[in-house]
């Protein structure tokens, strides 16, 4: 492209922020419709346990209930990759926190009475909580009849008589040669919490059962055509009954993906008579009754050369689902393929299981299991340099990929591909990697760096597509149409500019329709995965210039003039050799008036598609197969002091690289940057459930689980932003969204190893856990407890 | 039931209310003014931050009530006459809104600060944002765009004494 770009690449501010900063943007929250009931839920109390009764009748009774719903009413499965959900629990329940019975009422006042109402009756069963005993023999199965879910076959296997939903393999070279060959190895174990996405916007949805089967559904979802394809599957419906409206969403981190309230408020309102339903999880649900991220114990050992390069890798990773893995077992298949970082490993044994327990169950959140694996790998990684006396940038300069090398599923990786090395570099030379930190003010505290690096591709089906429709109006300006959702990340404003900029129109000219309505906005898979700006911007390249075909196709019989010597610019169209002949956009948009009255072409509609390409399911033995659309590599380099009377971590500095092709739009990336970066902090240092010996969720609420706050960010975060072009992506570009939080916590278990001499292997790194590893006398930490080798936490 | 009668943006309101209702509601349910957010129902979020006489409150652990003969501000006051206000601005311009759920509460926050310290720290505007839980943007564009309306406000402020 030789010319100039004019819209792509510059801030150009959100097309939403007027409306938000106003008040005036309707989320699902706030929508009202006539006649709309209020629905309410009784959850378990206990993680496992078998329904002897559900009794009913005194909130039957209570004036106001149109609709009282217990799982003895609803035989379905419901489930994104893996059908293992009910709407409501049935027989049994599998974690504290399950909805057992739901309400819709005239008002949320009465639901709430009517449930209190509710009298459930358990005999308590088995629970089985922690994944590494859940893949014992003995383990109490959490589905004895997982065997017969459906669930996405080829990829996905689930194993019978057993807790694991998905057993993802990555083999490749000769492992155990390769360890028996090295001169040094280390292992480790780690271990990720469930953690929680707390988007500002709880769950909500609102759904009205219409006559003939219809469905109409306004829901905060990140995904309107896959929450419409799995009520069509649920319900047994055809696709073309069911209306998603997706409005303003109030954040998502792939908690809003898949599906969730939508089943249920649709069968109480067909209960209800068709009165439409709204239920808005309270913050209470959002923690316990709403699905988390995984859990994760890693097991690691690595082998290397005494040159520092990496012969072996082996893992096994054991994902803690919960209850139901119906999206966690893409996590744990997505996870692996990436689970030795982002280095040339010839030899590598990956056994990733997604494992059932009676806890609250995981779903997709932001960066998709990579932050979790990549918490052990990066700690490992450096242990490893240490043990071999290496500098730990150094050694991770020896072992990236770089063009030529295969990655562990074999993907070969190009020029094209992006800059791990650069990002490594860039973040080294901004922390001032090498030079000593600078002393602390005060004598019990300690300062260390440390760096990590990251990586991801979107984990998508092989034929995840996309498209996007543009029409001008009589102004010659264009309105376009998509279904992923803004939910804050900034994309649609992205897109604007990308349709603008292939327009050659101002950004200004071009708006989007916020509202996701599958009746009007054309086919997304799910806005999910970091591709969205990437697809959909190709989809909304090809609908620009199908518009300018046909603007081209039409002013070509206007003028008289072929059209291939038709040029389009500035929101005209003229030959190129003829400035003086040109018409506005605006003349042609709904078609060409000679001055005899005589009309030609007819309303411009542009339209463009696209669909994953080349990509191909991983081989069920080897795991070798090409599941990636394109890598986003990165790097982070921090500087942290720790108190050690307190256990405080203060972090000073972040720098962080990524590379991201092409910035699409530099103020929208930086923000989105910053945000990833500090919600990676939370993950880093204050986030994790923790379930009392019952499995009962003992921080389910913002009093006792605390997120980020305007206290709690650095006081320098660097965002660098590399751009070597994406073949393939919208001006070179590819995803950054989910990538800035992953290994946020990888860098800082580097930095305190640097600052303490401590190997820690467990998050969160609150002040508690590193004061009590510091031991009984404070500040009084000697270099006896550096050993890395007697990790133990 | 209680009558109560309050100032909400500036326009006198009167509502028959139940002891039990907050201010939250009254203000989302019966005054169809939506902008303040339920996040959390515990005043632990801040989402629905609205001005009660110029300070700011959780509005969802304020009885309705308790506004009986005061003032409110809430987000859709912010604006005057269609025109944003400086504060708001600033949060266009500084990139500071992302998904936008926390927005109103923030603004108001903001708003509250600046009225009363006009040239605010960073130390004073991190404070002031502290009871504000925002998820997406890491808070370093709210604080940049705090900062900035500052500035601007205090540059109107001169500009207007010439």
């Amino acid at each position: 492209m030789s010319e100039r770009l004019q819209c792509v690449g510059f801030p150009v501010g959100r097309a939403d922020a007027v409306d938000k900063v106003s008040g005036k943007a309707k989320f699902t929250h706030d929508l009202v419709l006539p006649g709309m009931l209020h629905a309410a839920l009784v959850t378990s109390p206990v993680a496992s346990a078998r329904i002897v009764s559900i009794d009913t009748d005194a909130a039957q009774s209570v004036p106001g209930v149109r609709a009282v719903l217990t799982g003895a009413d609803l035989d379905y499965h419901i489930g994104l990759y893996m059908q293992d959900k009910r709407i409501l629990a049935r027989d049994v329940v599998r974690y504290q926190g399950e909805p057992v019975a739901a309400v819709a009422a005239d008002t949320l006042d009465v639901a709430c009475r009517a449930c209190e109402k509710i009298v459930v009756n358990y005999d308590p069963l088995p629970a089985v909580l922690d994944p590494r005993n859940a893949v014992g023999k003995d383990a109490p199965l959490v589905h004895p009849d997982l065997h017969t879910y459906e669930h996405m076959q080829g990829v996905f296997f689930p194993k019978r008589n057993t807790n694991i939903a998905h057993h993802q393999k990555i083999r490749s070279g000769d492992v155990e040669a390769a360890f028996a060959a090295a001169d040094v190895c280390i292992e480790g174990q780690f271990y990720n919490p469930p953690v929680q996405h707390v988007a500002m916007e709880t769950h909500a949805a609102i759904a009205e059962a219409l006559p003939g089967n219809r469905i109409e559904l306004w829901t905060s979802s990140q995904s309107p055509y896959t929450v419409r394809h799995l009520m069509s599957k649920a319900f047994a419906v055809p696709h073309g009954s069911i209306r998603v409206h997706v409005p303003y969403v109030g954040g998502g981190f792939g908690g809003k993906a898949g599906l969730h309230l939508e089943p249920l408020v649709y069968v109480l309102s067909r209960t209800a008579g068709g009165r439409p339903v709204k239920l808005v999880a309270t913050r209470e649900q959002e923690f316990n009754t709403l699905p988390s991220r995984q859990g994760l114990h890693s097991d690691l050992k690595i082998g290397a050369t005494s040159a520092g390069k990496i012969l072996a890798f082996k893992a096994t990773y054991l994902w803690d689902a919960g209850a139901y893995a119906d999206y966690g077992v893409n996590i744990g298949r997505a996870a692996a393929y990436a689970g030795a970082g982002p280095y040339a490993i010839e030899n590598c044994w990956i056994d990733s299981y997604v494992v059932y327990t009676h806890k609250l169950f995981g779903t997709a959140y932001r960066g998709f299991g990579h932050l979790e694996v990549l918490w052990g790998v990066e700690r490992a990684i450096d242990r490893i340099a240490r043990k071999l006396g290496m500098d730990p940038v150094e050694f991770r300069r020896k072992n990236l990929l770089r063009a030529g090398d295969r990655t562990i599923t074999g993907e070969p990786i190009t020029p094209g591909h992006g800059s791990p090395r650069g990002c490594l570099d860039a973040v080294a030379k901004e922390i001032e990697w090498g030079s000593s930190t600078h002393a602390p003010t005060v004598l019990h505290k300690r300062r260390g760096k440390g760096i990590a690096m990251l990586h991801k591709a979107p984990a998508m089906p092989t034929n995840t597509a996309c498209s996007a429709v543009l029409k001008l109006d009589e102004e010659g300006d264009a309105d376009l149409l998509v279904s992923g959702v803004d939910y804050g990340q900034g994309t649609y404003t992205v897109l604007r500019q990308i349709a603008a900029e292939k327009l050659s129109i101002p950004v200004d000219r071009v708006r989007i329709t916020w509202e996701c309505d599958t009746a009007f906005s054309p086919y997304d898979w799910s806005t999910v995965a970091s591709r969205f700006s990437y697809m959909g911007g190709n989809a909304v390249i090809e609908a620009a210039e199908d518009c300018l075909d046909q603007l081209r196709q039409t002013a070509s019989l206007a003028l008289s003039v072929p059209p291939e010597t038709i040029v389009c610019r500035d929101g005209h169209v003229f030959p190129a050799n003829d400035l003086e002949k040109r018409l506005s956009y605006a003349s042609l948009a709904l078609g060409y008036t000679f001055p005899n009255g005589n009309s030609i072409g007819g309303p411009v509609i542009g339209r463009g598609r696209t669909i994953a390409h080349g990509l191909t399911h991983l081989d069920p033995n080897t795991g070798q197969g090409l599941p990636a659309q394109f890598w986003t590599y990165g790097a982070h380099a921090v500087e942290i002091e720790v108190d050690t009377q307190t256990g405080e971590v203060d972090v000073l500095r972040i720098a962080t690289a990524l590379d991201a092709g092409k910035v699409l739009n530099p103020m929208l990336c930086r923000g989105q940057v910053i945000g990833g970066i500090v919600q990676g902090l939370g993950s880093a240092l204050w986030e994790g459930f923790r379930f009392d010996p019952q499995g009962r969720l003992k921080n389910g609420s913002f009093v006792d689980y605390k997120i980020p706050t305007a206290k709690d960010i650095p006081a320098s975060i660097t965002p660098i932003l590399l751009e070597t072009p994406q073949p393939g992506g919208p001006f070179g570009a590819r995803g950054v969204a989910e990538h800035p939080m992953i290994s946020i916590p990888s860098a800082i278990g580097n930095a305190l190893f640097d600052a303490l001499g401590i190997d820690f292997a467990e998050l969160p790194l609150t002040p508690e856990r590193i004061r009590l590893t510091l031991g009984p006398s404070g500040s009084a930490f000697t270099e006896d407890i550096a050993d890395p080798e007697e990790d133990s936490l | 039931m209680y009558k109560i009668t309050l100032t909400v943006n500036g326009k006198r309101e009167a509502a028959t209310v139940p002891a039990s209702l907050t201010l939250l509601e009254l203000l989302r349910d019966r005054f169809f003014l939506t902008g303040a957010k339920e996040g959390c129902g515990i005043g632990e979020c801040g989402a629905c931050t609205v001005l009660l006489d110029g300070l700011p409150v959780t509005s969802c652990l304020v009885l309705a009530v308790e506004a009986d003969g005061h003032e409110v501000l809430t987000i859709e006051g912010e604006a005057k006459d269609g025109i944003l206000s400086i504060l708001q601005q600033a949060f266009l311009d500084a990139g500071a809104v992302q998904c936008g759920f926390c927005t109103p509460g923030m603004i108001l926050s903001a708003r509250a600060l600046l009225s009363r310290t006009p040239s605010p720290t960073h130390a004073e505007i991190v404070e002031a944002i502290a009871g504000n839980l925002c998820r997406c943007t890491g808070y370093d564009a709210i604080i940049s765009a705090i900062s900035l309306a500052a500035s601007r406000l205090r540059e109107k402020e001169e500009g207007s004494h010439v």
